[in-house]
């Protein structure tokens, strides 16, 4: 019998337990998956002193609503993210990047995502989780991870098989800054469009649509105009490839994406800006800047050495 | 052999076998797959064979393009490693409620539903790769007049089992997923099976796929 655990009061829009995913899989078609923001991934766990791949709870929008039975146990909340926290008949504002000690009968409610997609929420132990592939990522689209392969529902239960008796208060200043231009290099199909296609791609401003989810990122702009062929035959995809299907709408593949496809790519969204990426809200306006590789491994080595740089402040 | 090699993105070799896609050049894809899996490069986290290319994702902080470029460049080919082929018999149902999309073949083809059927069973297919969503088989070459183009919109939901035809390929839909290909039946068998960790995918590249014809109630009582 689990003693410690979590009331789902209200599961949130769309949460699920992820990890750093799962590799060497795409070639059966099993995507990453993991958590969308790496960045406040990590600091979730560095702030309640975990190891720096155990399991969180990702929610995007509107949080979960948890009541916690059990223990005292440690936890953190990471993103840009209003919530509350129900001591008894105290009700507190929560702040994120800090950590704080739940009690029996306790609540946490994640009201939202301010401007902002992703939060995590990060406790002092480890979840009751079956994994798979050494991962616990959920990918709700194949069905595959912890939960069965599904979101958090309503009047289920998160179990708490351990908890570890970390309850240092950690704290770090950080603040999410929005990305405004998403680097990206030009991809392996570049040349199928036309000079006036390429020039919209990288000098007009593009529309997060509605129909983003983790698997992709739609954009809508000014039409990007293809010469060649608006197929190609099928192939590999990664994650931050920008497709642009007939309808000449780019769509950036996301953590939980397809591992093949057939459309034309435009361009790869560079590694330093994945995170940034991720956490752009529908209706958001954005354009695309052209770097070269070198620059981008730079970009990159300078966005792993800031995330270290924070890890170690914590 | 591997024509070019270029860079997908900054974490991602894109290795092109040329234009043509064929058993030859895909048997070649899947040679290098298979040996740069044995080779256990550290840094690289996916390799994905396709019909004539292969990419190679790696972790940016552990390797770069240049890097491992250089490795591929000189990577020798495992001698006299054929590939195995697996065989399979794939029961599929072809009632009305399972081949959604025949009536709309005929018309695009031109043919008859029993001289699709009859062209469609006849056939052997050899799988160049799996994917998309998981174990989905992509399994060719359909003859000529069996090609068609995928459906102008595409379904929101394909049925699970289902078998889809499209240009020169079939292949059967592992999960319900949106899909734009022309479906003309339904297998009861499990091609990808998530509670096994190894191997979960029924037929791997290079295996070689045949389908029988079943009726409904044997479809309603099969077991595998």
């Amino acid at each position: 019998m689990n003693k410690n655990y979590f009331e789902i009061i209200r599961a949130g829009i769309n949460s699920t337990f992820q990890d750093l995913g799962r590799s060497n899989l795409y070639h059966i078609g099993v995507p990453f998956s993991g958590a969308m923001d790496n960045r406040n991934y990590l600091l979730a766990n560095k702030l309640v002193g975990n190891d720096h791949n155990d399991p969180v709870i990702e929610f995007a929008y509107q949080g979960p609503h948890l009541k916690y039975h059990g223990d005292k146990i440690n936890i953190a909340i990471t993103g840009d993210v209003s919530f509350k926290i129900k001591k008894g008949d105290n009700l507190i504002d929560g702040e994120c990047y800090q950590s704080f000690i739940l009690e029996n009968y306790d609540e946490l409610d994640i009201l939202s995502t301010n401007k902002s997609v992703y939060g995590y929420i990060a406790i002092s132990g480890t979840f009751d989780l079956q994994f798979q592939w050494s991962s616990c990522s959920t990918n709700t689209k194949a069905k595959l991870g912890s939960n069965n392969g599904e979101k958090l529902s309503v009047n289920q239960k998160i179990n708490v098989k351990e908890i570890n008796n970390n309850f240092v208060l950690r704290k770090l200043n950080y603040v999410n800054t929005k990305i405004e231009n998403i680097r990206v290099i030009k991809g392996t199909n570049f040349n199928y469009f036309s000079e006036e296609g390429k020039k919209i791609f990288f000098k007009n401003e593009f529309k997060v649509s509605k129909l983003s989810d983790r698997m992709g990122m739609r954009l809508e702009g000014k039409k990007i105009e293809n010469i060649i062929d608006t197929n190609i035959r099928s192939e590999g995809l990664i994650k931050g490839v920008i497709q642009v299907p007939a309808d000449g709408n780019p769509i950036i593949m996301l953590s939980d994406h397809g591992t093949i496809g057939g459309y034309p790519k435009i361009g790869v969204v560079i590694s330093a800006d994945y995170d940034k990426l991720v956490q752009l809200t529908p209706g958001s306006r954005v354009k695309f800047q052209e770097v070269d590789l070198s620059s981008a491994e730079t970009l990159f080595k300078l966005y792993d050495l800031e995330t270290q740089n924070l890890i170690s402040q914590i | 052999m591997i024509k070019n090699i270029s860079n997908l993105g900054d974490a991602a070799l894109y290795c092109d076998f040329g234009k043509d896609v064929n058993k030859d050049i895909n048997t070649q894809v899947i040679k290098y797959f298979k040996t740069i899996q044995k080779k256990n490069i550290l840094g690289v986290n996916n390799i994905i064979p396709s019909y004539n290319k292969l990419i190679i994702s790696f972790d940016l902080k552990k390797i770069n393009f240049n890097k491992l470029k250089k490795i591929i460049d000189n990577i020798e080919i495992i001698k006299g490693d054929s590939i195995q082929n697996k065989k399979f018999e794939i029961p599929v149902c072809c009632e009305k409620e399972f081949s959604l999309d025949i009536k709309r073949l005929e018309e695009k083809l031109k043919m008859k539903e029993e001289k699709i059927y009859e062209s469609f069973f006849e056939k052997e297919f050899f799988c160049y790769m799996t994917g998309f969503i998981a174990g989905m088989p992509f399994l060719g070459d359909l003859d000529e007049n069996l090609r068609a183009k995928r459906l102008d919109t595409p379904r929101v939901k394909v049925p699970k089992g289902s078998i889809g035809l499209t240009e020169q390929f079939a292949n059967i839909y592992t999960f319900e997923s949106p899909g734009g290909w022309n479906i003309i039946g339904n297998t009861p068998l499990n091609i990808f099976d998530n509670t096994k960790e190894k191997e979960p995918n029924l037929i791997n590249p290079g295996d070689l796929v045949t389908f029988k014809r079943i009726s409904k109630e044997k479809y309603q009582n099969y077991h595998e």
